[in-house]
């Protein structure tokens, strides 16, 4: 390949573009989205900060109806009526303002340096074109080059992405493959021209758990080899832990927590995350009893007025149903959404300046992990 | 026919349910005008028994027959060959009106409470027509109960009122459980109960499921593809792979010590949350063949990886073998 982004990349800056050096790849700065539905108008993303530096791994998680793929359409401008991104929402991807550019420029961005993969491989596919013109399609579209040239590197990429049999299976349509198979030609489009972000929405919740891991060491290697960010959007707590660097915890449209994965995972600050770690069931540590989060998700045209998690909220208090709390910064790197954070901040630096440190916590976590604050 | 099903703790009782050498083939017409037939083998050789009171976890990945075993074991869905004992009796040999009320024991909850749930019925009507079909209650009575159920699976009374297109995926998850209460199975067969829900709603339902059994003292074959929660519900159990059920035993040890390469492949593959083990994975190549021509020898050995595989494995199926007390593994090398 002639590609001049073929160079041996170090792995740090592959997608510099145009972007200002130091600046970060992806900047998503105060994202909206509503949806006009019958029942009002549906906040599903409200106020949404994210950020992914070249060539990092980063992870989004919510559960349903959080509105962590609303914010992937969102950034690619895949946001279709009656859904609508507010005005004054930022997205700028190597340097540009994406919810400024026409609708031609949008184009050569999508699917060029900024590709998707969503979660259906059945329906992502068109079942007319034969896979190989799928991909060739996207080459052709963002990279010139004659029709042969094309043709050749969609068999390539399938060969990547270790599709036995590549030129025959160009030939063929999607309905001739299994489930791992799509999820694999999904990924040979989307890195067909070596994107420098891929936003990856549940890219493997489709698939059988020994696939699954298939394809996300399949990814891993490509993204080593071609150096790709990845803003990985799922609800598997696992995938997260196993793949990610940082991690921003969606619930209700707003971000509640923002952290290392390391750090996230030895002591989560929010109680929503709290919950959500409680609530999985573990192969790795047999739990008598499940810690379930009572209630459910309030539906996006009503969320509860205060910090949208009150109502299930196990240390809820008067202020958190009287006000939002912002993310409010603990430390390096994290942020949360959430009073008692602040709180313990205050009653850290209250301990800094009197007497032994306050072992109390408000969670029943050991008082070492919260007094790290 | 079991004499006795040894349960994860080595006690042996007498089985509730008793699934001997279960076959089911289905015929398949394909290609265009279904002028080319073939043989789905679904189910194969399938020998499983579960205890009064005891929860048998049955995983597997898709196509591995698992929901097809769960509906010949209600007869929904008819058996090539073997048997299906409830209680000692042959489901597959019974008379329509005696199947009927041996329906009444056994009942299921399906991952999609659409599936049990008309739309056009209220929730308190669904759950009022096993209680009117099988005679339990009627009128007042049967209005009673229908709120004592609602109750004991958390929701409230006024749910009753309710079609299922009113609730989240949760409540009608209890409302479906709800349904199959209402005429007192002894068996609950349980289809992927928790697998459209979201985790901290999926928590709530496998905690009630917990519940009910210890307050009811009911049997559970519990299927699912997330070993996870497999661990958490159930002390004992099997693994299926194309049709056939690869290894099988008391979840501790099978969890500790896998024993047959599937099985290992399948754990190591599930990602757990905690950045900082560190699991070998073992990654299989390809995907399951298609059990209308299932391999030759062991059905998983052209996925295999264990360093020993040789001819032995695509040459002759291995039979299910005791590896430790209670555990049975079918492999050559294992």
């Amino acid at each position: 390949m002639s590609d001049p982004r073929d160079a041996p990349s170090s792995g740090a800056t592959p997608g510099a573009g145009g972007a200002a050096p130091g600046a970060p790849l992806l900047e998503i700065a105060d994202l909206r989205v509503t949806f006009a539905t019958g029942d009002g108008v549906a906040r599903a993303v409200d106020g949404v900060d994210l950020v992914v530096q070249a060539g990092e791994t980063v992870g989004l998680v919510g559960e349903s109806g959080c509105g962590k793929s609303v914010t992937a359409l969102a950034v690619l401008r895949l946001v279709e009526h009656p859904g609508h991104i507010a005005h004054g929402s930022r997205v700028r991807f190597e340097g540009r303002d994406l919810l400024a550019l026409a609708d031609r420029d949008i184009r050569a961005v999508r699917g060029n340096h900024l590709a998707l993969i969503f979660q259906e491989p059945a329906t992502a596919l068109n079942p007319v074109l034969t896979i190989g013109s799928q991909i060739a399609e996207v080459i052709r579209t963002h990279q010139h080059g004659s029709r042969a040239e094309a043709k050749r590197r969609a068999v390539e990429m399938l060969r990547t992405v270790g599709i036995p049999d590549a030129e025959q299976r160009a030939d063929g349509y999607a309905h001739q493959l299994s489930g791992g198979m799509r999820q694999r030609v999904l990924i040979a489009i989307a890195l067909a021209c070596r994107p420098h972000l891929v936003i990856a929405d549940e890219p493997t919740t489709a698939l059988d758990v020994t696939i699954q891991a298939e394809i996300l060491e399949l990814l891993d290697g490509l993204q080593r080899q071609m150096g790709m960010a990845v803003l990985l959007i799922t609800h598997n707590l696992g995938l997260v832990a196993e793949r990610t660097r940082r991690v921003y915890v969606m619930y209700a449209g707003q971000l509640v927590e923002e952290a290392g994965t390391e750090a996230l995972f030895s002591a989560p600050l929010h109680p929503y995350t709290q919950g959500l770690m409680a609530a999985v069931p573990r192969l790795d540590q047999l739990r008598e009893r499940l810690a379930a989060i009572p209630g459910q998700v309030p539906p996006a045209t009503a969320w509860p007025g205060g910090c949208r998690f009150h109502p299930r909220c196990p240390f809820a208090f008067d202020r958190c149903r009287a006000e939002m709390p912002p993310l409010l910064e603990c430390g390096e790197g994290r942020k949360a959404r959430c009073w008692l954070v602040e709180e313990r901040a205050s009653e850290h630096a209250d301990a800094r300046t009197s007497e032994p440190a306050d072992e109390r916590t408000h969670d029943g976590r050991r008082g070492s992990e919260s007094r790290s604050l | 026919m079991t004499e006795q099903v040894r349960l994860s703790d080595g006690t042996l009782v007498r089985p509730l349910l008793d699934v001997a050498d279960l076959t089911v083939h289905f015929h398949r017409r394909t290609g265009l005008f279904g002028s080319h037939r073939e043989i789905v083998q679904a189910v194969s050789g399938v020998s499983l028994a579960i205890g009064h009171k005891e929860t048998l976890g049955l995983v597997g990945e898709s196509g591995c027959g698992k929901t097809t075993l769960a509906r010949t074991v209600l007869r929904l869905v008819e058996r090539t060959s073997g048997t299906v004992r409830f209680d000692g009796q042959d489901l597959h040999a019974l008379a329509p009106a005696e199947l009927r009320r041996m329906r009444r024991r056994i009942q299921i909850v399906f991952q999609d409470p659409y599936a049990s749930l008309n739309p056009r019925l209220t929730i308190g009507a669904a759950i009022r027509e096993g209680l009117t079909i099988h005679k339990l209650a009627e009128g007042a009575a049967a209005d009673r109960r229908v709120r004592e159920l609602l109750d004991e699976v958390g929701l409230s009374a006024d749910a009753a009122d309710g079609y299922p297109h009113e609730f989240s995926g949760g409540q009608r998850q209890r409302a479906g459980i709800a349904r199959a209460l209402a005429v007192e199975p002894e068996l609950l067969v349980c289809d992927e109960p928790v697998s459209a829900l979201d985790v901290s709603v999926q928590a709530q339902v496998l905690n009630l499921l917990m519940d009910l059994q210890a307050r009811r003292g009911l049997s559970y074959l519990f299927i699912s593809h997330d070993l996870a929660v497999v661990r958490h519900v159930a002390p004992r159990v099997a693994v299926m792979y194309l049709g056939r059920i690869v290894e099988e035993g008391p979840a501790e040890e099978l969890y500790a010590r896998p024993r047959h390469p599937y099985t290992q492949a399948l754990l190591s593959a599930v990602p757990v949350p905690d950045p900082v083990s560190k699991r070998p994975r073992i990654v299989l190549p390809g995907d399951p063949p298609s059990p209308v021509n299932p391999p030759p020898g062991c059905p998983f050995h052209p996925r295999c990886q264990h360093p020993g595989k040789d001819a032995m494995c695509s040459e002759v199926r291995p039979e299910l073998a005791e590896r430790a007390p209670g555990l049975r593994a079918a492999c050559h090398k294992g």
